[in-house]
């Protein structure tokens, strides 16, 4: 299993964001209920370039600028709570920032 | 998970500014943590989704306690903003410009473009029937992301269950 041995903190947050990989996010996503799609795909990757430049999961508003999606089409893809959804499985922390 | 069916609602009733950002700023976290969220406008809260008002809110420094001169960067401490100055015409518009400017580098989007994201992520947009009728306002004078205009009563059925925040 691909989460075998990998480390979460107490709210389900993946504690080293280097161990992650695209079996890991897919085992994630199955968790939050979401078959990754290339849609998925095209944010998770940006929140990790993001994170890997700033060192913080990017907020909401950053991915759908970043990505250029629409609030809407990030909600779809990742309905009910995408802040937390996105950042968990791309294996980042929670986003810090408010927007 | 345990908080699923958690449900806030915001009743926003000023539409200073500073008074705008407060329901908008925790509807988008809330809706990021998937809480559903119902936000009612009522008396001066409904400039928030008037078409003609929400470009164009307003901070005014008179009568603010907060305002300190401190804010814009100068070592002045304590040191607050005289009304007789804050009176002066032009101190309103400055005030608000610098506000506007301070989110602006923090990304913060303006109230137009926020609460066009807080419809499309899923927030439910009402506003007060008795505002409405008492300022002689019509449903064209609101931005479309608004739901429709409802009595206090349904806005108390629609949100059975939620923890309401008064703004």
């Amino acid at each position: 299993m691909a989460l075998d041995n990998i480390a979460f903190n107490d709210e389900g947050y993946m504690t080293d964001p280097n161990v992650w990989n695209k079996e890991i996010a897919v085992e994630l996503a199955k968790k939050e209920g979401i078959e990754l799609t290339d849609a998925h795909w095209k944010v998770i990757e940006f929140c990790r370039e993001s994170a890997k430049d700033s060192g913080k999961a990017p907020t909401l508003r950053q991915i759908t600028k970043g990505v250029g999606i629409t609030t809407k089409e990030l909600f779809g893809l990742f309905p009910k709570g995408p802040a937390k959804k996105v950042a968990k499985i791309a294996g980042l922390g929670k986003p810090e920032g408010c927007v | 998970m345990a908080d699923e069916n958690r449900k806030i609602a915001f009743i926003c009733s000023k539409g200073d500014l500073d008074m705008a950002y407060p329901a908008l700023i925790m509807s988008w976290a809330a809706l990021g943590n998937g809480i559903d969220v119902t936000i009612f406008f009522t008396f001066w809260g409904l400039d928030l989704v008037n078409k003609k008002r929400v470009d164009k809110l307003e901070l005014a420094p008179v009568a603010n306690t907060s305002f300190k001169l401190s804010m814009m960067g100068l070592p002045t401490g304590n040191l607050g903003i005289p009304n007789v100055m804050g009176a002066l015409p032009g101190m309103t518009a400055f005030a608000s410009w610098f506000m506007k400017k301070k989110m602006d580098e923090l990304e913060v989007p303006p109230v137009r473009e926020y609460i066009e994201m807080l419809h499309d992520a899923g927030a439910h947009l009402y506003g007060c029937k008795m505002t409405v009728d008492m300022f002689d306002m019509k449903e064209e004078d609101f931005l479309d992301e608004l739901d429709g205009i409802v009595t206090a009563g349904d806005f108390m059925d629609m949100t059975e269950g939620a923890q309401i925040i008064f703004i």
